[in-house]
Parts: structure tokens; C-alpha cells; sequence
């Protein structure tokens, strides 16, 4: 199986065995998957708070755009890489 | 176990008591040393602990909530074989209501399809199934156990069934090395997540197996090629975690990432340990709980506060700088090969027991051992 890159159409979303919590101790929000805790930054779980498993990549990235009033192409370029980092590492999964 | 903890980010401060000593990430509770496997491997003490010492349900409910209080992100529950113990079921359901990652390292034999589903419907969130060999025969041999393959290979079924995501937990040594290939496509045939390829370390029931057990330096070389080319090859399909053999390695590893910095142990009597093999170090006192609180053993805990930060170090570790990345490397092995758990460990290529430590793997990965001595089940 050779990795595509993810495109704007694809509806990313965390699979079973894969979710974010909010840590109370570290003030910060995780992301936990099998043998993994990964610290995410806050423009990290913006996107993934966006991840629903309905809404594509193109959605998400305008509803960042909209809320943080940013330009919609760099976010769209921005969170593709941040997903597409975590689907190298089976945390995250396209359908 | 291989907890990682990743910063993506610089982390934000946080409620932290003690400014030096970060709350822990993950706790590997060793819930029982009941086992039904006899790997010659086994990272159990050699005394072990008797069921009638386990600790009780509510006391491991207890334990997982305060650890959860403390920071603890991750719950990994272990053996001995989980699935020895009958509650595991309510287990599951105390982890997942302290709001615990919960991930079950099991050898699948306890397992049922029933008792599966009934720990997916429970919240288990990960399965983590051993793996002795390739071939029923073979890794029948290793566990001594007849029929554990072919029982393990339904229980890997049955978790895809679930959907639970699985990873392979596969100890490589000198008898299986050489099917590392093998080992890792099995992975993927089972639609493993995740693959953890460990080499023996040689602690434990494993030391009295080191000229049996002890991979040749070509196993070991090239078993770090395959699993570089499978990493590449098998992106988004199958992360393949190594743990190298130590004495090829020029520097040490960090052990359990800093002493007392990332996570900590519970054995089933309730002793609480900063690495699963702490008590072999004479001269450190552990404390147990219920006696003590989880919080209190973490942050003032005679044996955790041992060899935390670099004051006990001594040279060459006190002025070389790797300190900070590698922390001395392993107190288990400066104390079991130096004499003193306060030495650099012999993995480090600056050691001065070094080129014994390299010469007596080297004589072992080559002697004509056959003969395996098996770990015992406590009563
Ligand atoms: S290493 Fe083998 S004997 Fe030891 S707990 Fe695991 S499965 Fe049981
Ligand atoms: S001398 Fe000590 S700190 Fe330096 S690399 Fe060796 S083990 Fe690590």
C-alpha cells in the first residue's frame, strides 16, 4: 500500500482506539492513541476538534478560516500536513 | 512496553507540585504474575507473588483513580496473564470510569470471544497480543504451552472482529530472528495496527537463557535493516516499533525514559516501582499501596527520587553530555554487570565494563545452547 496524500474532498477521522482528551493535570489537550500520548499545541486541537468524521478537509479548513479569521489556503495547506502527519502514524484514517 | 511520549508542542504549566519532577504519563499494572505461558523470557521477578497477596479489586479501582489524578494518561494492564484474573472485566470498566487509556498486553490465552466482546463493550480501548514465533511449533516451544499459537491466531481474529485495534508484541532472540520478514507480514495479515519488535533483554528468567537466547551480531544487523525497510515500505498501514539488542548499541537507552520522569509500575502485591526490574537494585526501598497514596510514592518515594536529575551521577556520565538524552542508561544492568547502580551502564561504549559486557555477548550469541530454562507460575 503506497500513502496518497490527503486531497481537500477526503473526510478525515480518528478510528477506534484514537481520541483526544483534555488533561486537567498538564492544562493542555492529548491526543491518545496505542502506545502513544501526543502533547498537541493549540492550533493542533483546533483542527482535530474540527475532525469529526463527517466534514472533508475543505470544510474543516473554511471553518478554521472562518473562526480564527486566517486565510482559507493556508489552513487548508497547514492542517493537510498536521493530518497527514498523524496518518503516517495510523492516528488518523480517511474515508 | 514501550510508552512514547511525544511533544509536539512546548507544554503549558500546568498544576505541577514538585517544579523538578513531571506528573507520570503511563502506569504498567502487573495485575497478576499468574501466567499459563512459561516464556524463558519473561520480564517477571523470579520470586514472584502468590494470589493470595493480589491486590483486590477495589484497591486496583483505587489505584487507577489516583494515578489518573496524578497525570497518568495511559493504563497498561499486564502480568503475568490478565486474563488470569477473573476481574478483569470490572477492571476495564474502573479504568475507563478514571478516564484511563486502557490497553490490555495479554498472551491471549484467558481470552474467549465472549470475554472479549464482553471488554469491548467496557471501553478496552487497545489490544496488545504477544507473539513466541511464526509457526505453531516454534512458538509453542517458546511458550511452553501446546496449542498457544493456534489459540493466540483466533484471539487476534476475534479482536478485528471487535474492532479493537491490535498490536503484535513479537520478543525476537537468536532461534526467531531470522524470520523477522515472516514476523512482520503476519502482522499485516492479521490487520495489526501496530508491531512491536523487542529483542530479549537480558534480565530476569532471560539471563540463566543468555546462550540459548543471545542473537549473533549479523541477526542483530540485519534485523535493523529489515525493520527500516518495512517502515518505509508499510507507512499508514503498520508502525513498527524496534527495541534494538543493547550490546551492538555505542550508547545506552534511556531507561523508561528518565528514572522516575515518564511512568511507574505496580507488581500485584501493590509495590510500586519507577522499572519493572527496580528490585533487583539491593539497597533502594519501595513503597506499596495501599499504604501509601500514588502521589506521595511519585513525588517523595525513596526508591523514584533515587536517580532522578544527575546529582547521583557519577564519571563519566556526571560531565558528558548525553546526561540529559540517555540518563546513564539502565541502574538494573550497571547493578547486575558493574556492582553498582549508580555506574554508567555497561551498554555505553564509555563504561569501563563495556568490552566485557560486548565479549560475553559475543560468546554467548555463539554458543551451542539448546537447552531452555523455563519460568515458573507462582501458586
Ligand atoms: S513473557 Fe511469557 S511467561 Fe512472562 S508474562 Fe508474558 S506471556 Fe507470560
Ligand atoms: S557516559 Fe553516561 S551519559 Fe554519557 S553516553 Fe555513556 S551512559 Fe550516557
Amino acid at each position: 500500500m503506497t500513502l496518497t496524500a490527503i486531497t481537500e474532498a477526503d473526510t478525515p477521522f480518528l478510528p477506534r482506539g484514537v481520541r483526544t482528551k483534555f488533561d486537567s493535570v498538564r492544562d493542555i489537550w492529548v491526543l491518545l492513541a496505542p502506545e502513544r500520548a501526543v502533547k498537541l499545541d493549540p492550533i493542533g486541537a483546533a483542527i482535530l476538534a474540527e475532525v469529526d468524521g463527517t466534514r472533508t478537509l475543505n470544510e474543516i479548513a473554511g471553518g478554521l478560516a472562518a473562526k480564527y479569521n486566517a486565510p482559507v489556503d493556508q489552513i487548508k495547506k497547514d492542517a493537510g500536513a498536521f493530518l497527514m502527519s498523524l496518518i503516517e502514524r495510523r492516528m488518523v484514517e480517511l474515508r | 512496553m514501550t510508552m512514547v511520549a511525544e511533544n509536539e508542542t512546548t507544554a503549558a504549566p500546568g498544576t505541577i507540585p514538585a517544579p523538578s519532577v513531571k506528573p507520570p504519563m503511563a502506569m504498567l499494572a502487573e495485575l497478576t504474575h499468574r501466567c499459563p505461558l512459561a516464556c524463558p523470557y519473561c520480564s517477571n521477578p523470579l520470586e514472584m507473588t502468590a494470589i493470595k497477596s493480589e491486590l483486590k479489586t477495589e484497591e486496583w479501582a483505587e489505584a487507577f483513580k489516583q494515578a489518573a489524578a496524578i497525570g497518568v494518561l495511559q493504563i497498561h494492564l499486564s502480568g503475568g496473564e490478565p486474563a488470569s484474573r477473573r476481574d478483569l472485566e470490572e477492571l476495564i470498566t474502573a479504568a475507563r470510569d478514571a478516564d484511563l487509556y486502557t490497553n490490555l498486553i495479554t498472551s491471549g490465552i484467558g481470552l474467549t470471544e465472549k470475554r472479549l466482546a464482553a471488554l469491548d463493550e467496557r471501553g478496552l480501548d487497545h489490544v496488545q497480543l504477544s507473539l513466541q514465533g511464526v509457526t505453531a511449533e516454534s512458538a509453542d516451544e517458546i511458550g511452553g504451552y501446546k496449542g498457544g499459537f493456534d489459540r493466540k491466531m483466533a484471539v487476534a481474529g476475534w479482536v478485528e472482529k471487535q474492532g479493537i485495534p491490535l498490536t503484535l508484541n513479537a520478543v525476537v532472540h537468536r532461534r526467531n530472528m531470522d524470520r523477522l520478514e515472516e514476523t512482520i507480514a503476519l502482522a499485516q495479515q492479521l490487520g495489526a495496527r501496530r508491531i512491536e519488535v523487542a529483542t530479549v533483554q537480558f534480565h530476569g528468567w532471560a539471563a540463566a537463557n543468555r546462550a540459548a537466547l543471545m542473537p549473533t551480531q549479523d541477526q542483530a544487523l540485519r534485523a535493523r535493516e529489515i525493520v527500516n525497510e518495512a517502515r518505509e515500505r508499510l507507512k499508514g498501514e503498520l508502525v513498527i516499533d524496534y527495541v534494538p539488542a543493547d550490546h551492538h548499541a555505542k550508547y545506552p537507552k534511556p531507561c523508561m525514559g528518565g528514572w522516575g520522569s515518564t511512568g511507574l509500575n505496580i507488581t500485584p502485591d501493590g509495590t510500586v516501582l519507577p522499572c519493572h526490574a527496580a528490585q533487583t537494585i539491593k539497597g533502594l526501598n519501595f513503597d506499596r499501596f495501599p499504604e501509601k497514596s500514588l502521589r506521595d510514592i511519585w513525588y517523595d518515594g525513596d526508591a523514584f527520587n533515587a536517580f532522578r536529575g544527575f546529582d547521583w551521577m557519577q564519571e563519566p556520565c556526571r560531565s558528558c553530555d548525553r546526561r540529559g538524552k540517555d540518563f546513564g542508561g539502565c541502574r538494573c544492568q550497571a547493578m547486575a554487570i558493574a556492582n553498582d547502580p549508580y555506574a554508567t551502564d555497561p551498554v555505553c561504549s564509555k563504561s569501563p565494563f563495556h568490552a566485557e559486557l560486548v565479549a560475553a555477548a559475543e560468546a554467548d550469541s555463539h554458543a551451542d545452547a539448546s537447552e531452555l530454562t523455563y519460568r515458573v507460575s507462582p501458586r
